[in-house]
């Protein structure tokens, strides 16, 4: 049973104008089995949290700790963090022209076990998982990401996550742009691997329907670089009804 | 990078639209005289020895490339390289003396070493793949330098009879300094892939004119491949003989530390309703790594119906490499299907690095990955099995070496 730790995290981004804050000391601690979910307004943080746990180099930790099960996640490379266990479901996944789909998650797997997969079962998985998903089997020889829709990206995160099982999965806004079936069969991605209680979700969204397929256990509401208040999934609708705004009024 | 368009903007069916929106290139930024108005000739004093200051020579490192110049006119040696010829039973190999009629029916030599090359050569190997036939294997013409000899030049033709269907690749290896003319004469309705790789030994000088001619309906696949040798020098002239000739030029170049790598094309739509696709994908890595891809691409005025399009892409690995890019493409009739290039020089982009590397993938594994990718897909169009795994293995040892070197940092 996993458990990610963050204390006090601090994170600032280098600008023309020097280095600027944007995290500014956020506490959260997810155990496997546990959902969280993350809601807050545009441009609060929640991309870079999630960025600087996955270890991109844009981000500059500048104080606090990460750790998984103990580990120094910060310590690792971005390779070593997923091969630790970390997972992010990008908000914006990248285009990689010339790597298949295929090429492209099993070479991942084989990172991630230091062995190949046994071929039949791996290409069984796959093709299963796909179905599962609704994704159409030519995606799997089409290069990752290149000319997918922003719908077509999100669900092939979750291909991603069903298949690498990750011990946290950090999913930055997967629900944004999907249609309503879309949005049914995502989540019902996301129940399936949490299901067996191995693996802690980081859920970030703007909107309460994700959340009446995926239950969180606990609504974070994130505010200027830091969380502001928790709660229930009873946050969520308030949230949904209030806005922000009492929130924004204080700091 | 600099990048050019010159010539009238053509009329309202042209699509050179597509060019700007796919290029990441400005235009019209040196004015230069129409590339119909470049001197050709088979006679050397008519290309004064190079200064550097000619347009066509002026991203070229002449130290490297003067002992291909000849510049006391009295000829390069001969027996510089020698020539092997592995060909199908359907396929003829000759060689024949300087004075066979059958050479130096393709266009003219442009510059000084096309034309020394031309003023020099003794023998010329004559590749024919006869009317209707359908060559059953790819036929090799191994071009080797030998060891101890110095500048020298060559001259092959390869010629496809009317409906004739063939693969021929040419392959440069070993040490050498070679002044080199491939004639390539295609016929009506002929399918001819050619494949020229330059795999030289580190130290060698290629200087190559490629002169090829399309016939009527004829189908010609063009492919230079250059990885090894300290200078080489490509330059692919096309024309046409006959309408619904198409012709694709595919290439492909990995520099390294002090290698120059240049590709010049000129693709002259002097016929009507051909069609050309010309695309160069690039490599560079290593301090001192310079490539240059100058794409010509002329539509004259009575070309009604053309359809043409060409691609340059640089992937910049390492600083202290330079990759120049000129697309020019010169319009000179309203009348046409499609008219379009596009140009780009990246660096190595460190979001799909990212990506990748989120996955659980290690940074050089991912770096394969991204590389190899930027090559595929021109890999997968060459259509040649034996040549693309070998261009797969090549881009794998290229990397292998940069990965080396980063490990190493
Ligand atoms: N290079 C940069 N220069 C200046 N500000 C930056 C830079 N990069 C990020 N920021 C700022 O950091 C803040 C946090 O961005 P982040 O993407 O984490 O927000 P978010 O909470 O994910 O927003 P959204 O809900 O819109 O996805 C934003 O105000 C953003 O403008
Ligand atoms: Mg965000």
């Amino acid at each position: 049973m996993s458990t990610l730790q963050i204390r006090d995290l601090h994170v600032s981004v280098e600008t023309k104008e020097g280095a600027k804050p944007i995290l500014t000391g956020v506490d959260l601690t997810i155990a496997a089995g546990e959902t969280h979910a993350i809601m807050g307004p545009n441009g609060s943080g929640k991309s870079t949290l999630a960025y600087s746990l996955a270890g991109h180099p844009k981000y500059q930790i500048t104080s606090g700790s990460v750790t998984l099960d103990g580990e120094d996640v910060l310590a690792m490379t971005v390779d070593e963090r997923a091969r630790a266990g970390m997972f992010l479901a990008m908000q914006y996944p990248v285009e990689v022209p010339g790597v298949s789909v295929s090429n492209f998650l099993r070479t991942a797997k084989t990172a991630l076990d230091g062995q190949a997969p046994p071929l039949r079962h791996w290409v069984k998985d796959v093709k299963s998982a796909m179905e599962r998903l609704r994704i159409d089997p030519a995606f799997a020889e089409r290069n990752v990401n290149e000319g997918f829709s922003g719908g077509e990206k999100k669900r092939h995160e979750i291909l991603q996550m069903e298949l690498l099982k990750p011990k946290i999965a950090i999913l930055d806004e997967t629900d944004s742009g999907l249609d309503v079936d879309a949005l049914r069969i995502v989540s019902e991605g996301v129940n399936r691997v949490s299901a067996d209680g191995d693996v802690g979700v980081m859920l970030i969204t703007h909107y309460t329907r994700i959340l009446r397929y995926v239950k969180p256990d606990f609504v974070h509401v994130f505010v200027a670089g830091r969380i502001a208040e928790e709660g229930g999934p009873e946050l969520a609708e308030r949230l949904e009804a209030e806005g922000y705004d009492r929130f924004l009024a204080t700091t | 990078m600099t990048t050019q368009t010159s010539g009238p903007v053509a009329g309202p069916s042209t699509d050179h639209s597509r060019a700007v929106a796919d290029g990441a290139h400005s235009h019209g930024v040196i004015p230069q005289a129409s590339r119909a108005e470049r001197r050709t000739s088979f006679e050397l004093a008519d290309f004064p020895v190079p200064t550097g200051r000619e347009e066509e020579w002026r991203f070229s490192p002449l130290p490297q490339f003067a002992p291909l110049f000849d510049a006391t006119g009295q000829g390069l040696a001969a027996g510089g390289v020698q020539v092997t010829v592995v060909n199908p039973p359907e396929v003829t190999v000759e060689i024949v003396g300087r004075g066979d009629e059958r050479l130096g029916t393709v266009g003219r030599p442009g510059d000084r070493t096309a034309a020394a090359a031309w003023s020099s050569f003794a023998e010329a190997t004559v590749v024919t793949v006869p009317r209707g036939a359908v060559a059953s294997a790819a036929t090799s013409v191994r071009i080797e330098g030998v060891p101890g000899t110095g500048p020298t030049a060559s001259h092959l033709l390869v010629h496809a009879r009317e409906l004739s269907e063939a693969v021929v690749v040419v392959d440069h290896v070993g040490p050498a300094s070679l002044a080199e003319t491939v004639e390539v004469v295609v016929e009506d309705g002929a399918h001819l892939t050619l494949v020229s790789i330059q795999d030289w030994d580190a130290g060698s000088v290629h200087a190559a004119a490629h002169r090829l001619v399309v016939g009527r309906d004829a189908t010609v696949k063009h492919v230079v491949v250059t990885l090894g040798g300290e200078a080489v020098r490509i330059t692919p002239d096309a024309e046409f003989s006959g309408e619904g000739a198409d012709l694709t030029a595919l290439g492909l170049y990995f520099a390294d530390a002090g290698q120059h790598q240049e590709h010049r094309l000129f693709v002259d739509h002097n016929v009507p309703a051909c069609r050309s696709r010309v695309t160069y994908k690039g490599a560079l890595q290593g301090v001192g790594a310079h490539t240059v891809w100058v794409g010509d691409v002329l539509i004259q005025a009575h070309a009604e119906g053309t359809d043409t399009y060409e691609l340059n892409r640089n992937l910049v690995l390492t600083d202290g490499a330079r990759a120049d890019s000129v697309p020019n493409l010169e319009i000179e009739t309203g009348e046409i299907e499609g008219a379009g290039h596009a140009s780009a020089t990246g660096r190595f982009d460190d979001e799909q690095l990212f990506y990748l590397m989120a996955r659980g993938i290690p940074e050089t594994e991912a770096r394969r990955l991204v590389v190899r990718g930027f090559f595929a897909e021109l890999i997968g169009q060459i259509g040649v099995p034996e040549v693309e795994e070998r261009l797969i293995a090549a881009i794998e040892a290229e990397l292998e070496a940069s990965m080396t070197t980063l490990a190493g940092a």
